[in-house]
């Protein structure tokens, strides 16, 4: 049934189909013509030129591997560096025999089985005619009692490799980091990234710190050789090159003297400690104990190392000062101090009298001050001095847990620190509704009172601690702490420096700010709960000290580190900033089951501070360590030294 | 039929010299063309009719299974490609190779008049549609081929000449603005996709090896089973994308012309099955799949002789792999069921 309309349209599209077709046809036509042409050009007029590449030598790629930037301090002091080692290297492909030769080179040079082991492992991964180091690190002799020999074994050869070394050692390790074998996770990282074209001929990269923040720096660009290789696959002769670029040079803020005075005054204890140049950000030192050595890592750990650095109680592994959380205690109270002043609910002349606890409106629960009896009329200034737990109940309860968070938060409680090396954690700031998200519970508000002495949920890192003492000591203004503060470019030599970043500029009141400054300072003054830290400084140091609980106390029980097993006493904190009038260095330090800030953290702080603003070197001492408390039986396992929340509505120990 | 079945035979061979003489690779292969010549074999005998009827629930079956792997796709070389069913690995990019011809076929075959602008734009929606998705998965060698079999239909039901020109013209002129919008290492990829030389240890590599191989085979080959390049480890993907070099390296220039006499008969009786047929549905999908079968074959010599850049695309009939075969066979058993039928539809 259809209309002659319709179907003259039809033939008409029939025969535009046909000519349509016809088009396409051509193009086929054309387009394999093409093809016959370039085949033409190839395998004919060509030929003789592919035929001499293919037929009498071969091609290969060879890459050429960047030299790693260098890391050095702020003086110049190299933390991570190469140097050229002896490496005897196999081409499985090119040997029948492997076992056998592997003897007998065995024969010449000393080859471990541990060698062996990490031999099979890589040729397991490789490729075929990838030539895999079977010794490392030979000496001299070695070298010479092998190179003399090496006719006796084709497919085995003698390079020199560029190897990652770490001069100071354990000095640092956690913020340098190490560089390991590249595996299938790197592999696959790279290959998403699009740049595992220029790790052809690297074996290794950045496993942590900033070696690993910094890996797209640090690599430098491969070149590469187009070369002919004969039957034996030796390079005959350079086709063309292109020389590799090396890694940019990295130089970080820290001293690496105020690092090592630092990790000295620690002695034994576990621990952490960040300071921070307030006005730029700059990192000095980034301290986390016990530390262990990077060059282990290098070459592929050996098994019993790594077992002993991974299991020992201590954690030497742990990047403390990123991923280490642990409550604030008193060190909290400043910022709550802030908070309050800021809100207007405490401004001089408020004070009020402390009988030794608080008590929330129709109930009779205590809320004890580490006093027993009580610290009698205390203002703002005096409340941080002698750290008096009753006057922040009072004012966390009428500021309430938003308003208060919502204050702190500026100061980086409960986020990242956005510092220059992965892996930081973001400790935590807890809301009603984290609460109800976690633990599908309302929020208390005894959990309000406890949280204005920085108990109960709170978390911070040591990071994020020495960030918000130094948001402090700058009036306000938060910059982004990082650690590399040059980079050295390896091209052109042209040195850039980072970019300072203002993360926020918080509005606050001068007078507020003194009020607690003073306070802070008034700590390390007689009188104060750290004055021994300031006794004879020759400047003033804004300080607070605070005790966090590492297992809760029943309400009446009293707390007594001697009957205590030392992993489960307090861990002990301090935060300073110093010259108090104007700042030049602001810092956090915790040191794990250390007792009470004031007396096992503060003289930490002091040391480093003398040291960065006098270049005062501290006295030769015996470091001490924490007496050994009757060691329980090697079968009982003991509390890790990781931090353990406290129990909300605990008393406390100042 | 008879060059299909040669071609094949000669892919068996290839595959056997580029495997390293791994008969498992071979008898994994013949099992790939033995299930590709069933379904082949049963599309064949399906009327043109029955396939227009499935021709939009494939399609949007197609579509679905492409967002399954857009939201849960197995990811493998950082590309999500893959559907995991439990039982069997998918990759629902190869469906739409025919769904999507198909669904063009059958929408211009709904319009009893000429298609108008308005028609085309709808056409065109449904094209960008699945090769959107799978060249985000990335895939760009399927996506590609996909516009190509979509392009070809909606070419072929008479987008207008203006039409086809002006896209073209300000395409080309809207490049620079492209470009400029481009990040750094997006640009970096195109550079190095038209010249491999910048990028010799990655992609370039590839490039440099395949042309050796190709010219040093010369006149009349080295002869089965004597490509040195071939032989020895420096092909990539030789028994995939990159079998062409292992030809053209052992049978030469006179191999590659038979090569090429062989794919235009075979694009040749496709392109007389597409004159013949008689609905509007037939004609339209019996040209797109010879046509995409062209592409196929051009777009993979042409980059392993160097004058096109690297893109994931096998050499139709020869490549190792079982999907893209039996998608193949699955397009020649269409074709075959339209000849064979067109009696019946010019009656019906």
């Amino acid at each position: 049934m259809k209309s002659s309309r319709e179907l003259k349209n039809y033939q008409n599209e029939q025969h535009n189909f046909k000519l349509r077709l016809g088009v396409l046809g051509l193009s086929v036509l054309i387009a394999f013509s093409l093809l016959t042409i370039r085949f033409y050009y190839l395998q004919i007029k060509r030929y003789d030129y592919y035929q001499t590449l293919a037929e009498n030598n071969r091609i290969s790629i060879v890459p050429i591997t960047p030299n790693r930037g260098l890391i050095s301090d702020r003086n110049g002091v190299v933390l991570a560096h190469n140097f050229f080692v002896y490496t005897l290297e196999i081409t499985p492909s090119k040997i029948e025999n492997l076992d056998a030769t592997i003897a007998e080179i065995a024969k010449l040079v000393e080859v471990s089985p541990t060698d062996l082991k990490r031999f099979n492992k890589q040729m397991v991964e490789s490729h075929n005619f990838e030539s895999i180091p079977l010794r490392t690190h030979l000496n001299e002799t070695e070298a010479a009692k092998f190179a003399v020999n090496r006719y006796r074994f084709p497919g085995a050869e003698l390079k020199s490799r560029l190897f990652r070394h770490y001069p100071l050692g354990k000095l640092g390790s956690h913020m340098v980091g190490y560089i390991g074998r590249i595996n299938d996770n790197d592999i696959e990282n790279l290959d998403n990234a699009d740049v595992l074209s220029n790790y052809k001929g690297s074996d290794h990269i950045g496993k942590s710190g900033i070696e690993q923040s910094y890996e797209e720096q640090l690599h430098g660009t491969t070149g590469f050789q187009q070369v002919e290789i004969d039957a034996d696959g030796r390079a005959v002769r350079v086709l063309s090159s292109q020389a590799p670029t090396s890694g940019n040079n990295l130089i970080l803020s820290v001293d690496s003297k105020l690092q090592e005075i630092a990790e000295t005054a620690f002695g034994e204890h576990r621990g952490a400690l960040v300071a921070i140049k307030p006005s730029t950000g700059e990192v000095l030192a980034f301290v986390s104990m016990p530390t262990f050595d990077p060059n282990l890592f290098v070459d592929g750990i050996d098994f019993d190392s790594w077992n002993s650095l991974n299991n020992s109680l201590d954690k030497p592994l742990i990047n403390r000062p990123l991923r280490g959380i642990y409550p604030p205690g008193s060190t909290f109270k400043p910022f709550s101090a802030l908070a309050g002043l800021e809100a207007g609910i405490r401004k001089p002349p408020f004070s009020i009298y402390d009988n030794g606890y608080f008590t929330l409106p129709n109930s009779t629960h205590h809320y004890r001050d580490w006093k027993p009896g009580g610290h009698g009329n205390v203002d703002m200034r005096r409340a941080i001095t002698i750290s008096c737990d009753t006057f922040f109940y009072g004012l966390a309860m009428e500021l309430g847990i938003e308003r208060l968070t919502n204050f702190v938060r500026h100061f980086g409680f409960g986020q990242k620190s956005g510092v220059d090396i992965a892996g930081e954690i973001p400790g935590l700031l807890p809301t009603p509704e984290w609460k109800m998200r976690r633990y599908k519970q309302p929020w208390y508000i005894g959990e309000t009172v406890i949280a204005g002495i920085g108990q109960g949920y709170t978390l911070v890192t040591p990071m994020q601690l020495a960030q918000a003492t130094a948001i402090l000591a700058n009036n306000g203004v938060a910059m982004r702490p990082r650690l590399v503060t040059a980079i050295t470019d390896a091209k052109t030599g042209a040195t850039s420096l980072t970019k300072e970043i203002v993360n926020e500029k918080i509005p606050l009141d001068e007078k507020n700010l003194e009020i607690v400054r003073l306070g802070m300072i008034d700590v390390t003054l007689p009188g104060g709960t750290a004055a021994s830290v300031g006794a004879n400084a020759g400047y003033n140091i804004a300080a607070k000290t605070g005790t966090a609980q590492v297992v809760g106390l029943k309400q009446n029980e009293k707390y007594n580190a001697d009957l205590i097993d030392e992993r489960h006493r307090d861990h002990a904190l301090f935060i300073a900033y110093a010259p108090a009038e104007e700042p030049k260095i602001a810092l956090a330090v915790i040191v794990e089951n250390g007792g009470h800030g004031g007396s096992a953290a503060g003289p930490i702080a002091r040391k480093v501070m003398d040291y960065y603003l006098l270049r005062k070197l501290p006295e030769i001492e015996v470091p001490k360590g924490p007496e050994k408390v009757t060691k329980p039986n090697a079968n009982t396992p003991i509390a890790p030294a990781k931090p353990i929340k406290i129990a909300p509505e605990e008393e406390h120990y100042d | 039929m008879g060059c299909l079945l040669f071609t094949m035979l000669v892919g068996l061979f290839i595959l056997y010299s580029a495997s390293g003489h791994n008969f498992e690779r071979v008898s994994s292969q013949l099992i790939n063309i033995a299930v590709a010549l069933v379904v082949m074999w049963l599309v064949a005998n399906i009327q043109p009719q029955q396939l227009e009827g499935i021709a939009v629930p494939a399609y949007i079956f197609g579509v679905i299974l492409l967002i399954g792997v857009f939201l849960f796709g197995d990811v493998s070389h950082g590309a999500k490609r893959w559907l995991n069913l439990g039982i069997t690995k998918i990759q629902p990019s190869e469906i739409m190779r025919i769904a999507v011809p198909m669904m063009l076929a059958w929408f211009f075959a709904k319009r009893e008049s000429s298609p108008r602008i308005t028609d085309f734009s709808v056409a065109a929606l449904l094209l960008i549609i699945p090769v959107g998705l799978v060249a985000k998965q990335p895939d760009l060698g399927t996506a590609l081929l996909i516009s190509a079999s979509g392009f070809f239909v909606i070419f072929l039901a008479g987008l207008s000449w203006r039409f086809l020109i002006g896209g073209a013209v300000i395409t080309g002129a809207l490049m620079p603005v492209f470009w400029s919008m481009m990040h750094d290492y997006q640009r970096k990829r195109i550079e190095i996709m038209l010249d491999p030389s910048q990028d010799p240890l990655g992609a370039g590599y590839h490039t440099i090896q395949a042309t050796i191989a190709l010219g040093s085979g010369g006149m009349t080959g080295k002869g089965w089973l004597n490509g040195t390049q071939a032989q020895l480890d420096f092909l990539p993907e030789r028994t995939t994308d990159f079998i062409f070099a292992v030809f053209g390296e052992e049978f030469g220039m006179a191999g590659n012309l038979i090569l090429l006499v062989l794919f235009s008969l075979i694009i040749a009786r496709g392109l007389v099955i597409a004159v013949q047929a008689k609905s509007t549905f037939s004609r339209l999908l019996a040209g797109s799949i010879t046509l995409t079968f062209f592409t196929y074959a051009f777009v993979n010599m042409g980059m392993v002789s160097g004058i096109l850049p690297v893109v994931g695309v096998p050499l139709p009939l020869i490549s190792y792999g079982g999907t893209s075969m039996v998608t193949l066979l699955l397009g020649f058993g269409i074709l075959m069921s339209i000849q064979t039928h067109k009696k019946l539809v010019a009656s019906g």
